[in-house]
């Protein structure tokens, strides 16, 4: 594939007017593209790789500014005009985003905002753009393609809403496709599928995509050249290959380094069972009730046994809709359900809210989403010591904050840190106090809601590390729900494969591992660690 | 703080909260601060203002009807005579002769009959004049010069129909419509809050009632609902806050519990349950501390709405009865005067429209501050 330089960034610097002054998101970065190629712009948050490429097609929000150059085909973005820029944005240079639940307009049909950009680029009738966007949909491989024109976005699936933004965004036969984050948001098993569909079409169309992620694993596997960026910096680029084998910067090994190692040896067979669920079954009742008609009864978790031990980490696998967490909720009493609950020798499972009250210390839970599970008007002091509270209501409010420091030195933060507010800490910074205030209470029992599927791959080793101390520290339980098997390889040593509220398959870490016995659990296994290229190599 | 000092060797952090951070953008919103700057000087104005201005805003002057506004004391040069006569007039006696002397008018008066000492009470009587005394009196009674100071008065905003001061007026006005809308607002704020956020925290079937209840006292017509109570209770200033209260309390119950709705369904609630704390608890630490900012931007466009709806009702006759007065009411007495005093209605409709816009800035600078969604 011949090398001709179609998109050229020189300089670039994105700066952002912010309360507390200046801040300086992108500090003068170069970047080129060539014709045809897939150029990877890897980084953790906050490095500035996203803002390089909505500078670049002048989406910056409006407190943003841009400076230096950014040509495409020897025009400067930075300093055309809207009306110019929009010859080439959407055109010539498109965009895919993270989120395709939001990208799509949910009050249109996907037939009409598919056509709406052909249409207006190209100056097409109604029906011959029409037959542009049923070929468009074949193309991204959307089955019945003719009653998916009439389908609205709620109507599909993630991955499918993400092939409707691909085919959008190939609607013009762009020259240069940026895809920032694509598949973040989607399961591993979709992921793999959308990512080898963009290989395919780049194939067919001979497109250069420019991708946007903080996936290592889909760099090596997808892109020709990598730039890594760090705090709006580059500091390193190169041939794939190339850097994955040779990686030059600390950083870049670093990234490299960052796959959570180690494995997790099981508890003794005779270590006592302190949370057990028998044959636990959630159903939500969807609509119903007083002119709703008959309810849909949905079956998320449908008689599962589950024995986690003392000192036992159980990793409850599968994709979203799994109904991985609500059997980790309904195992702590927060959701009603059906079946038996043992929480040592007692038996919770009609317990209500007040039997459950004095329980509540030792069955902790983290959440996932470090920056919902603060509540933003209290301070961290007050967030962690509020079932302190509840639990230990003699306690004054001196012995309060001394607790506080302790969890948060026994976390890794520093205790100053209790007297600010959730929003002025990172995404691992948010993580480590969500799980202080689950250890300020001295549990037996921690359920793990995805506590690492929020942070970057560094910062998500630093979690595993603290939470496999606290672990050793305390001979704490784990229940460790998530979807990335290389997190749950190193923290459990029991692993539960959930599909559609079933056990699909449960054993020892190592031999799910090594041995898949059911389908579904190798096809997860291999969309999550297998390192084929999808790319015939260019 | 002695326990941050004794553990913490680097001097304390102390955060920026949320309302911190809010404040410190709507300090950088100059539309909204000139408008916080500007009604803070109207409250004031408002407030104590009626205890300087040296009409009271209930007293009549007769002499003075309509006049308009002015910058330079009343009675003018060319006013002086005429109120002169007015008075003598009522003396049954004649002038003679009349000359002013510095700030005070010198008047010669005289008459077939002797002249009582007592007359001078109708020069005093007169809006214009006070302390009059009579300078001496011709041996056989029939001749006096009496002499008068001239009473310096200023209405700088003119004089309504009865001869009442339109600044004094106007101050107190600002008294009554501010405190309505405050109070009012405040009424109607906390009852919607509690009841929203009741309904949208206990969620289900008691959610379903009691939004339900607010749909049925939506569908009472308001101004039906105003002469009704008037009709009951008589005219009364407290009847004002009720029915105002009692009908804009609604908006805010739904805005309340919807908000309430989302923040139940917030993970850092779901926290706390785990935690297990209690409904209480969770009701005062996490979910009316999170409502407060869209209350709080709500509040600031429900004062100017009860205002209005207050001078509406004022302007209707339903409300605030003379002499106690409102915005309203002094402009409603200015829209019939508008012809030929058209100082009636400018000065209170300037008050009136300026506040309402101010507040409107000031709303719209807290819900851009604490809501900030340019991003």
């Amino acid at each position: 594939m011949a090398s001709e330089t179609i998109l050229s960034v020189k300089d670039l610097r994105v700066r952002f007017q912010t309360l507390d002054g200046t801040v300086e998101a992108v500090k003068g970065i170069n970047i080129k593209v060539n014709a045809g190629e897939t150029v990877a712009v890897v980084g953790e948050s906050g490095s500035g790789k996203s803002q390089t490429m909505m500078a670049a097609m002048n989406l910056l929000s409006s407190n943003g500014e841009a400076t230096g150059q950014v040509d495409y085909r020897g025009q400067n973005l930075l300093s055309m005009s809207k009306s110019e820029l929009n010859k080439v944005r959407g055109r010539k240079i498109s965009m895919i985003f993270q989120e395709p639940m939001t990208s799509l307009d949910p009050l249109y049909t996907i037939g009409n905002q598919l056509m709406e950009p052909i249409r207006r680029h190209r100056g097409l009738s109604a029906p011959a753009a029409r037959e542009e966007a049923l070929k468009l949909l074949r193309l991204v491989h959307i089955p019945d393609p003719e009653r998916r024109m009439k389908s609205y976005p709620h109507e599909m699936s993630g991955g499918q809403r993400q092939r409707v933004m691909i085919a959008m965004a190939l609607a013009n036969d762009p020259d240069i496709l940026i895809a920032d984050e694509p598949t973040t948001a989607l399961d591993v098993t979709i992921q793999a599928q959308i990512l080898m569909l963009l290989a395919e079409l780049q194939r067919k169309l001979g497109m250069a995509i420019v991708f946007i992620t903080h996936d290592l694993g889909i760099v090596r596997r997808f892109a020709d050249r990598v730039y890594v960026m760090r705090q709006g910096e580059v500091v390193e680029e190169g041939e794939a290959e190339a850097l994955f084998a040779n990686p030059q910067h600390a950083y870049t090994r670093m990234l490299l380094a960052a796959e959570p190692t180690g494995t997790k040896a099981a508890p003794p067979a005779n270590s006592p069972v302190l949370l057990e669920g028998r044959n636990v079954e959630v159903v939500f009742k969807i609509g119903g009730g007083f002119l709703g008609g008959e309810p849909l009864m949905l079956r998320a978790v449908d008689r599962i046994s589950v024995r986690l031990k003392r000192n036992q980490t159980i990793g409850i696998v599968g994709e979203s809709g799994s109904g991985k967490s609500t059997l980790g909720r309904a195992l702590l009493r927060l959701l009603p359900s059906d079946g038996v609950i043992r929480f040592g020798d007692r038996d919770i499972s009609n317990a209500d809210r007040q039997a459950m009250r004095p329980l509540r210390h030792e069955l902790q839970l983290v959440f996932q989403d470090p920056f919902g599970s603060l509540s933003p008007r209290m301070t961290i002091g007050q967030v962690i010591t509020e079932g302190l509270l509840v639990h230990e209501p003699s306690l004054t409010s001196k012995q309060r904050d001394q607790r506080a420091v302790e969890a948060l030195r026994e976390v890794g933060l520093d205790p100053n840190a209790r007297n600010r507010y959730p929003h002025e800490f990172s995404g691992g910074q948010r993580q480590r106090i969500a799980i202080a205030r689950a250890m300020i209470l001295k549990p037996k029992v921690v359920v793990l809601d995805e506590p690492t599927s929020a942070l970057d791959r560094s910062v998500q080793k630093q979690i595993v590390e603290l939470l496999r101390k606290l672990q050793a520290d305390h001979e704490l339980s784990y229940l460790f729900i998530s979807h990335d098997l290389a997190v749950v390889r190193a923290m459990a040593d029991y692993i539960i494969v959930m599909k559609q509220g079933k056990i699909v398959e449960e054993g020892p870490t190592q031999e799910i591992f090594d041995n898949p016995r059911e389908a579904y659990t190798q096809t997860l296994m291999n969309a999550a660690i297998d390192s084929t290229r999808f790319r015939v190599s260019a | 703080m002695t326990e941050i000092a004794a553990t913490a060797a680097p001097p304390a952090v102390v955060g920026r909260s949320l309302w911190g951070n809010a404040w410190a953008r709507l300090k950088r919103n100059r539309a909204a601060m000139f408008s916080l700057y500007y009604l803070a000087l109207i409250a004031v104005v408002s407030v104590f203002g009626p205890w300087f201005v040296p009409h009271e805003y209930t007293t009549i002057y007769g002499d003075y009807v309509r006049t308009p506004p002015s910058l330079s004391a009343y009675p003018k040069p060319d006013m002086i005579q005429g109120a002169l006569s007015d008075a003598i007039k009522r003396m049954r006696v004649d002038i003679k002769e009349w000359h002013q002397d510095g700030s005070r008018v010198v008047v010669t008066v005289t008459s077939t009959k002797p002249i009582d000492d007592r007359n001078v009470r109708y020069l005093d009587r007169s809006d214009a004049f006070h302390d009059t005394r009579i300078e001496n009196k011709s041996p056989d009674g029939l001749e006096a010069t009496m002499s008068s100071a001239i009473k310096q008065q200023y209405f700088l905003f003119g004089t309504d129909n009865t001869g009442r001061d339109l600044l004094s007026r106007t101050l107190m006005a600002g008294r009554i419509s501010l405190a309505i809308g405050l109070l009012a607002g405040v009424v109607a704020g906390v009852i919607g809050v509690v009841y929203g956020a009741a309904a949208g925290f206990a969620g289900g079937r008691v959610d379903e009632v009691m939004m339900r209840i607010v749909d049925v006292l939506y569908s009472l017509p308001f101004i039906f609902f105003v002469i009704m109570l008037v009709v009951f209770f008589g005219r009364n200033f407290v009847l004002m806050f009720l029915a105002v209260g009692a009908v804009l309390w609604l908006d805010m119950a739904r805005i309340v519990r919807g908000q309430a709705l989302s923040i139940r369904r917030q993970e850092y609630v779901q926290a706390a349950e785990a935690m297990g704390v209690g409904q209480r608890g969770i009701l005062l630490r996490h979910v009316i501390p999170n409502l407060l900012g869209p209350v709080v931007i709500y509040m600031t466009l429900l004062v100017p709405q009860v205002i209005i709806l207050e001078s509406f009702l004022s302007f209707l006759g339903l409300g605030v009865q003379e002499p106690m007065t409102s915005w309203g009411v002094l402009i409603s007495v200015g829209a019939k005067n508008i012809g030929y005093a058209n100082w009636l209605l400018l000065f209170p409709a300037f008050f009136l429209v300026s506040t309402l816009f101010a507040l409107n800035f000031v709303g719209d600078g807290l819900r851009d501050a604490l809501d900030p969604k340019d991003r």
